[in-house]
């Protein structure tokens, strides 16, 4: 394996929000979901809270519903990889505007940190573009995520990255937690920038 | 088979779907899907969106709702068992609306014993989920049970399965 990851979590989120514009958000549940709430609320993002293994596949509908709008995917290795599968479903559609961020710390951190599949054997970059997704790289460094992050907005994808990080946990940040308010104030949202 | 000769329901239900705005169509197979599945993946004016797996129909469709569009979920049975807790925990608990259409095997005629609990299973595990679950065995009640159930799914953001029985579809032969 590689050197010990150094990126800090909550660094690489905010460089991925940085300046987001009109683009669109899905968490996966647990420490993805803190992290960009840290980075602060917006009802442009659609927080998961449950359905582990989901986040992708509502990404995906989410993308092709809005094919104006870029969406991203910010999640972690445990969920990602319970919905790996996911990834083929996405590649069969190739969805130009989605894009989807691994935030790996090799650790299922909300559960006691126990080592996921990326710490062992598992490259999900690799699976990934198996899985038919072309562009799709693992970053190491604050550069190549705001690479990324420019690099998506304005090539079409599906993209994917994995980036590595520390594994510290960097505590939660909680956003509402009502599913149904978290739907409609981002329909809503949706709605309001489409008109202006 | 007879009953699709006599009268081509799957037409009615692609029919009720283009009527109803579905516009994201997300399945994994099934024989007695083979030829809904055909005339929307034909059909322009709808994605078709195979899954490897059930669950990610509920993101799909959750996803498809967010960002303004319908959508239909079509499965077999045993796939009920697959997405129980993207149900749970995403569907219901977010209250999105779900529309899903599910073949049934282990029931009516059933030959493959390994069928049976799951088939069993299917309508009392999606009730305990809150959904609503309405059967249909003849032909000529399909489209107005899709159509109903399908409207009720997005005038009032609720959960339904219509389970399509192998009454309806034929039981699979295995010889």
């Amino acid at each position: 394996m590689t050197a010990t990851p150094t990126l800090e979590r909550r660094a690489v989120v905010d460089a991925l929000l940085d300046e987001r514009g009109d683009l669109l958000v899905v968490t996966g549940l647990g420490g993805t979901t803190w992290d960009v709430a840290a980075s602060g609320d917006d009802p442009r993002n659609f927080y998961l809270w449950g359905g582990m293994g989901t986040a992708v596949s509502v990404g995906l509908g989410l993308a092709l519903a809005q094919p104006r709008h870029r969406v991203l995917v910010i999640t972690g290795d445990g969920e990602m990889l319970m919905g790996v599968g996911s990834l083929a479903t996405v590649a069969a559609q190739a969805p130009g505007n989605l894009a989807i961020a691994v935030i790996d710390n090799e650790r299922y951190g909300e559960t006691g940190g126990q080592l996921t599949h990326t710490a062992f054997a598992s490259d999900l970059a690799a699976m990934a573009r198996g899985a038919g997704i072309t562009h799709s790289a693992t970053l190491t460094t604050l550069a190549e995520v705001r690479a990324f992050r420019a690099h998506f907005t304005r090539v079409a994808g599906p993209h994917f990255a994995v980036i590595k990080v520390a594994s510290a946990n960097a505590g939660m940040v909680l956003p509402p937690r009502d599913g149904v308010l978290i739907k409609h104030r981002f329909k809503a949202a949706l709605a309001a920038g489409q008109r202006s | 088979m007879s009953n699709s000769t006599e009268f081509d329901w799957p037409a009615a239900i692609h029919r009720v779907f283009k009527q109803q705005g579905v516009r994201q169509v997300a399945y994994v197979p099934d024989a007695g899907h083979r030829r809904l599945i055909e005339l929307c993946r034909a059909d322009d004016e709808m994605r078709a969106v195979p899954l490897t797996t059930e669950e990610e129909g509920m993101g799909v469709l959750a996803g498809a709702w967010l960002g303004g569009e319908r959508g239909a979920l079509l499965m077999q049975s045993s796939g009920v068992g697959n997405c129980i807790n993207a149900i749970a925990s995403l569907t219901r608990a977010c209250q999105f609306p779900l529309f899903m259409l599910v073949t049934m095997r282990g029931e009516w005629g059933e030959g493959n014993p390994w069928q049976i609990p799951m088939g069993r299973a299917v309508q009392p595990v999606l009730e305990t989920l809150g959904l609503r679950v309405t059967s249909v065995a003849q032909a000529d009640d399909v489209e107005s049970t899709v159509s109903a159930m399908l409207g009720m799914t997005y005038t009032t953001d609720s959960a339904n399965a219509v389970l399509l029985s192998q009454r309806l579809l034929g039981a699979k032969a295995f010889q």
